[in-house]
């Protein structure tokens, strides 16, 4: 493949980014055709940290499969874990506990901050501040307690199960995200000090990596990378899941396409997870966390499929079900993937440097596209 | 106006690099805000959640007996083959003849951490312990076997 490029053209150089590398945040590969300075094309080579995840899912029963997709977008496991058990309880007809589903949604909102937390603070230090990253993870640093406290693990929580949570939530539950909440808003406004409000920042952010609203849509993107251009793609809005249509909150939409408004996009995201979160943590109902299911799950035969707003974009679940313990076939529609595939029509003709900060932009997790 | 907008550019630039600057400046000024921990050396004062799950643990009272039943329900939930449950045959004082466990194996390089075993087990024989420094030496000190020597199933658990 590389031979191929480097011999189409005379004069082009080929560089090869990663798969060890800082700027792409994991074992993504990058063979990059460049013509002085400006970006001829752009290859994304994959498969790195591959791990077989759909096909380790066949041998894995409906309670036990949950665990292994908080491995695929590790920095929104609770979203992904959400996904797969509302899967399964469309299968089974379960219906969930009202407790159980206002919980989901707080850790759900409270995943999403985490997940746009780490990312800007890692899209900063990618264009070379260093100072923010810092900041970043000292709310983030709150949230992890939080999750530690209720699931037990900061990371891969396994805190979803079918027909509900796993656990109540512990007792400080509610202090603990209030006081969250104190603290974040009293800090907001350093990330518009820092960056946001930066001259350099926003040089190397407007009018670089321009994403048309038709393109969006043409290559699949969702999430924060579809809203940047414009293109109404929330699935909590959409298609509402769980109580998403009782609640108050807008889908955060900029109409600019460039790297600058899929920055704002998640920036102003985080609010509106706060605006969620505020409406549920004094209405948490009484009752069961679960429902009382059946030992043995067992899903009907045929084919189920749910999506969810993860912090990435849509994420959908396609099981096919032969009426066994176990899945006949698992199929995950991952964010990052139609993301990614949009690299090389964004970057083309731009210079080197700017494509760390598209990269940046487009929120990429590796294993979540690899899976 | 080339000139001027330059100045204003530079203007701009410089305002904005200050009022960055100037947050940086404030957490160098006051350390009561530094959340940073101190890891290795605060051993004594970590105070992790009795939630958190660093590995699996079989609590023995005092007599040195625990709850497990032998019914392999962990052994069945688990995702990975972490447990094995080795049962053997206990002859009471009625002379008849009772399931009980003989070894059960825990594989801690296997582990995911994932709960699933502490949620199935029926009698609450098991649970999750808060350690996490888990480094050895030697990759065989990851099995372990969870029930003590010589200890056996408390009174009236079924």
């Amino acid at each position: 493949m590389v031979e191929a490029l480097g011999s189409t053209q005379e004069g082009n150089l080929i560089i090869n980014v990663g798969p060890q590398h800082p700027a792409t945040h994991g074992v993504l590969h990058l063979v990059i055709t460049l013509n002085g300075e400006t970006i001829v094309h752009v290859e994304p080579h994959l498969g790195y940290i591959h791990r077989s995840i759909e096909k380790m899912c066949e041998s894995l029963t409906y309670r036990q499969f949950i665990y292994v997709t908080s491995r695929m977008d590790y920095l929104s496991s609770h979203i992904n874990n959400h996904a797969c058990a509302l899967t399964v309880e469309k299968g089974m007809q379960i219906e969930v506990p009202a407790r159980a589903q206002v919980i989901r949604i707080l850790m759900d909102e409270l995943t999403r901050i985490a997940s746009h937390e780490l990312w800007w603070g890692a899209m900063a230090m990618d264009l070379g501040a260093f100072t923010p990253f810092f900041h970043a993870f000292r709310e983030r640093e709150s949230i992890n307690d939080i999750m530690e406290e209720t699931c037990g693990a900061r990371l891969t929580m396994n805190y979803i199960v079918p027909g509900g949570v796993m656990q109540d939530i512990h007792p400080n539950f509610q202090n603990r995200v209030k006081a969250f909440l104190k603290m974040y808003k009293s800090k907001i406004h350093e990330y518009d000090e820092m960056v946001t409000g930066n001259i350099i920042f926003q040089n190397r952010m407007k009018n670089i990596g321009v994403l048309s609203a038709e393109d969006a849509i043409s290559y699949g993107c969702t999430g924060p990378t579809a809203r940047g251009s414009g293109v109404s793609s929330d699935i909590r809005k959409i298609y509402p899941y769980e109580i998403y249509n009782q609640l108050d909150f807008d889908e955060v939409l900029e109409h600019g396409g460039d790297s600058f408004s899929r920055y704002m996009v998640r920036i102003r995201e985080m609010q509106e997870s706060i605006k969620i979160i505020e409406q549920l943590i004094d209405h948490i109902p009484e009752g069961d966390f679960q429902a009382k299911t059946k030992a043995v799950l067992k899903l009907p035969k045929g084919e189920f499929y749910t999506r969810v707003e993860t912090a990435r974009g849509e994420l959908g679940v396609y099981i096919v079900s032969e009426g066994g313990t176990t899945p006949y076939r698992i199929k995950f529609r991952s964010p990052g993937f139609s993301n990614l595939s949009v690299l090389n029509h964004i970057a083309r003709g731009s210079k080197l440097g700017d494509l760390v900060a598209m990269m940046g932009t487009l929120d990429l997790v590796i294993p979540d596209i690899d899976r | 106006m080339f000139l001027k907008d330059y100045i204003n550019d530079v203007y701009g630039a410089v305002k904005s690099l200050l009022v960055g600057m100037r947050r940086t400046g404030y957490y160098f000024t006051h350390h009561k805000e530094i959340i940073t921990q101190q890891y290795p050396d605060n051993r004594a004062t970590l105070d992790l959640p009795e939630r958190f799950k660093g590995e699996v643990v079989m609590p023995h009272d005092a007599n040195n007996e625990h709850r497990c039943t032998g019914c392999t329900a962990c052994e069945l939930a688990c995702p990975n083959g972490t447990i094995k449950v080795i049962t053997k045959f206990e002859v009471n004082a009625e002379g008849k003849k009772k399931k009980a466990i003989d070894k059960l194996v825990y594989h801690l390089e296997l582990c995911t951490m994932c709960n699933l075993c502490v949620v199935a087990c029926p009698s609450d024989a098991i649970k999750m312990a808060q350690t996490f420094e888990h480094s050895v030496y030697d990759r065989s000190e990851f099995t372990k076997v969870l029930n003590n020597p010589g200890s056996k199933i408390m009174e009236g658990v079924e």
